[in-house]
């Protein structure tokens, strides 16, 4: 179980690097490669514990890989608390309220959306009756 | 290297979030996500200390420590689906409560490892 969450947080952390190197944040800007790290790991999470929920049989180390490990490795709340910080000190305090309240809304609409596609693309196999989630 | 220290860091961040969660979960009854808060504010925290240490810390640590350990041991993904329960589940004081708690304390935290470090590193 541990070693399966820190194989998957090991891969998360990874992605989150390579998508961090491809979209460096310059000092005052909008940090966009962690705001697109972060929800795209909030739709992903909404989207997998919609698809274990229509999956009662699942291997039982397939949350603990993916949900605890891979997107809890991908996404981040340390480094989202520091850029907020920094854009703050450094005299872009609307910047850090946009980044700290965009974040926020975005990851929970994606939470929401995960799972509502999820539901959308099962429903041709899963009457309703038999959905359980 | 640098994909290395992330990767060893990250391992280790993993798996401490998991078993911080369940150890602090099993010791209160609210609906409130303090697992998920917890580590989100010691993982702020360390990493705005290891920030405000600027180049007194060599760019490994900041990938082994940082970027890995800090990044891992913290989580969105868990905070927003925990919120999101939260509304799911009629709990809208407490939904709002985890967001503004989370961010306010997680803020506080680098702040507070930021003065530190940068008073002791000079």
């Amino acid at each position: 179980m541990l070693a399966a969450i820190a194989a998957g947080g090991a891969v998360g952390a990874l992605a989150r690097q390579l998508v961090a190197e491809a979209l460096p944040t310059a000092p005052g800007a909008f940090p966009w490669g962690t705001f697109l790290v972060n929800v795209s790991g909030c739709l992903l999470i909404g989207a997998l514990m919609a698809v274990l929920g229509l999956l009662p049989a699942h291997h039982r180390l397939v949350r603990p890989f993916l949900g605890v490990g891979v997107l809890g490795g991908f996404t981040t709340f340390s480094t989202y608390a520091v850029q907020s910080h920094a854009l703050v000190t450094s005299g872009h305090p609307l910047v850090a309220l946009a980044y700290l309240g965009g974040t926020v809304l975005a990851a929970l609409l994606a939470v929401v959306g995960g799972a509502i596609l999820v539901r959308r693309l099962a429903a041709p196999w899963h009457r309703p009756g038999e959905l359980r989630v | 290297m640098t994909l290395l220290m992330i990767a060893l860091g990250a391992a280790v961040g993993a798996p401490a979030r998991y078993l911080t969660d369940r150890a602090v979960q099993s010791r209160h009854e609210s609906v409130m996500p303090w697992g998920t808060l917890s580590v989100n504010v010691i993982g702020s925290l360390i990493l705005g200390a290891l920030t405000g240490a600027g180049a007194a810390v060599s760019p490994g640590v900041v990938a082994l420590i940082g970027t890995g350990f800090c990044g891992a041991l913290t989580t969105y993904s868990t905070f927003s689906f925990e919120t999101w329960r939260l509304v799911e589940e009629e709990c809208y004081a407490a939904a709002v409560a985890n967001v503004m708690v989370s961010v306010a304390a997680a803020l506080a935290a680098v702040a507070i490892g930021y003065a530190a470090s940068s008073a002791l590193t000079g």
